[in-house]
């Protein structure tokens, strides 16, 4: 394993440069090697499944939680297994509204997912701009630019997404724009990395030499080399989002109780708890573990293919 | 040394600065600052004497100095909810927060070193495969979710600990510390242990990751050769080594750790800071949240300053480079 390493690791590299049919080639082969660690195999299966029924919720669901004409506050607080009055089985039981647990952890988990995949999508096209645009112009931008990566990234993120919800108040974009906040920096601090490196080689030298525009050179030429390291750092970190929200929304900052995450199903079910009626905060729990510790899982087996140092 | 002495305090100030900045321009110049400090039903008068004590008819930078000035001499404010001065209140939970804080690094430390260096000196047996994948279920599992099982299981099914609230203190000079009793202990055993597990993960990946490299160098060798017992290698040659990490981190880790208590205070209804900051952001106390922050602030900068320094002591190579730079 480790005497192929190296090829897979160069063929990354040249990865924008290679022709469609082989990237996508080289692509299937990546994810091959991804689910030849069992860990990461598991980890693909569950998020997978998570994934889909998520976003398959208003179908496979067995009721809507939102509405409120299919849930009957009779049905409030049912141990799991019971039968709702319309009939259906609550697998998951029921919370103190009389809403199927099943069914609000399925549309929770959309949330959830949701802010994650979003935030770091923004955080990490806007981190990769500040970034590159660091390295490209050098001196006093970099500098700058850096100090603030660094004094930030010195700073524990719950702290600042707090401080931030607590001005902005509650609500999905609110909690996305705060996560941005907080996220920015890494893809800056990575991107600004490679661009440094990038921004040496022959090609950025012809580019200048033809005369293009700074701002092509900056966009066409530095930035997508500068992606592939950006997409791992991406992958861990949809985790760290996803683990932040649910946070501030049990805290009672993040997302609007009409709109609930997993974080906020828990908040809710924790009031509950005492009286040993577990299941409305416990199986939101489990389905937030899985989403993270699954994605951890595929995360450090990326790790290990695109770095091909740490194969020993 | 004295040149780095004063580099670093000096950068240490830097950040207090920015983050003061930061935390006026969020609170007093976003929105109506009188809104933000004062009640709703406060009258005509108490708002204009607001307005004049803030300087609100004066331009921004001042409005920043004026603030700047009156919290340097610890003035920030009267909490709407406890009708006292906001530093006054944060003292009073202070105590309860820096304990829990030192007592979960103390459980970090204790469980983290010895599974750490286990796994590093068997680091292909069952038992070390064991710990470093569950060291990864060690930074996946939601720290409030954990708070929420172990008070399930231990308080509520098995009625082995109180589920939340810091239990009996004493005062010592006039602070009050649960850590002297019985009862305060038995209080902080779940939050300290949930507070702990985010940071048990991060010492066993050091431990590990230190042990081996120490492992395979000379002096470990040698030590063999010498005939010395397998404990005394462990104990004396190993530890030792992979300690320095461990501190460092684990110093520089303390503001984090600080920050988290938020939300284990908040699970464990734990008189604390980070429970004050969170029923303020309920309540809009908003000279109490200005003051929290600014505190944590504190409390992270001088950690960094302190790790630094004796780091700077311990190992002179990093003094030297960053003098030469």
């Amino acid at each position: 394993m480790a005497s192929e390493t190296p090829i897979a690791a160069a063929g990354t590299k040249a990865l924008p440069a290679a022709p469609a049919a082989a990237s996508e080639n080289l692509f299937r082969k990546q994810f091959f090697r991804l689910l030849e660690g069992r860990g990461a195999a598991v980890g693909v299966v569950i998020l997978s499944v998570m994934v889909i029924s998520s976003l398959l919720a208003p179908w496979i669901a067995p009721q809507n939680p939102y509405d409120l004409t299919q849930i009957s506050i009779l049905d409030n607080i049912l141990p799991p297994g019971s039968t709702l009055s319309s009939g259906k089985t609550a697998w998951l039981g029921t919370d103190s509204q009389g809403r199927d647990m099943l069914s609000a952890i399925l549309y929770g988990t959309r949330i959830s997912l949701g802010v994650g995949v979003i935030s770091v999508l923004i955080a990490s096209v806007v981190g990769a701009t500040i970034g590159v645009a660091g390295a490209f112009f050098g001196r006093r931008a970099d500098t700058i630019i850096m100090r603030i990566v660094d004094l930030q990234l010195s700073f524990p993120s719950i702290l600042i997404a707090l401080v931030l919800l607590s001005v902005f108040g509650r609500g999905i974009d609110k909690v996305i724009i705060a996560l941005v906040a907080v996220q920015w920096a890494y893809y800056a601090r990575t991107v600004r990395g490679s661009a440094l490196v990038e921004i040496n080689k022959d090609y950025v030298a012809a580019a200048n030499c033809l005369q293009l525009p700074r701002w092509r050179i900056l966009f066409r030429h530095l930035l997508p080399n500068c992606i592939p390291p950006l997409i791992v750092i991406a992958t861990i970190h949809i985790a760290g989002a996803i683990m932040l929200e649910s946070t501030l929304s049990f805290l009672g900052v993040g997302v609007p109780v009409t709109q609930p995450s997993l974080g906020m199903l828990i908040s809710t079910g924790y009031d509950y708890l005492m009286s040993g009626r577990y299941w409305i905060s416990v199986f939101p729990g489990l389905a937030l573990v899985l989403i993270i510790v699954s994605i951890n899982l595929i995360g450090d087996r990326l790790r290990v293919i695109l770095n091909p140092r740490l194969v020993q | 040394m004295i040149t780095f002495l004063i580099r670093r305090i000096f950068q240490a100030l830097i950040i207090l600065f920015a983050m003061a900045l930061l935390i006026f321009l969020a609170v007093y110049a976003v929105g109506n600052p009188v809104d933000a400090l004062l009640s709703p039903d406060a009258t005509q008068i108490e708002r204009q004497a607001t307005i004049e004590k803030l300087g609100l008819d004066k331009p921004l930078y001042l409005q920043f100095g004026l603030f700047l000035w009156n919290a340097v001499q610890g003035d920030l404010g009267t909490s709407f909810v406890y009708g006292m001065p906001a530093t006054e209140v944060l003292l009073q939970r202070l105590p309860a927060t820096l304990e829990l804080a030192v007592v979960a690094m103390l459980f970090a430390i204790c469980i983290g070193i010895p599974l750490g260096v286990y796994a590093g000196l068997r680091p292909h047996s069952f038992g070390g495969k064991a710990i470093m994948t569950g060291s990864i279920l060690g930074f996946s599992l939601p720290n409030f979710w954990i708070g929420l099982i172990l008070i399930l299981f231990f308080a509520v099914y098995l009625h082995v600990l109180p589920s939340g609230g810091r239990g009996e203190t004493v005062s010592v000079f006039g602070v009050q510390l649960a850590s002297l009793t019985k009862d305060g202990l038995i209080h902080m055993i779940m939050p300290a242990f949930t507070l702990a597990l985010y940071k048990v993960t991060l010492v066993i990946r050091i431990c590990e990751a230190g042990t081996r490299e120490v492992m395979s160098q000379d002096f470990i060798r040698f030590a063999r050769a010498k005939g010395l017992s397998p404990a005394r290698i462990v104990w004396v040659h190993v530890v030792k080594n992979v300690m320095i990490p461990v501190v460092t981190v684990m110093g520089m880790e303390f503001g984090a750790l600080i920050a988290f208590t938020v939300v284990v205070e908040t699970v464990f209804a734990y008189p604390g800071m980070g429970k004050l900051l969170i029923d303020s952001i309920t309540n809009l106390d908003r000279p109490v949240i200005v003051t929290y922050m600014l505190a944590t602030t504190l409390i992270f900068v001088v950690a960094n300053l302190v790790v630094d320094l004796l780091y700077a002591a311990l190992d002179p190579r990093i003094r030297i480079s960053e003098e030469a730079s």
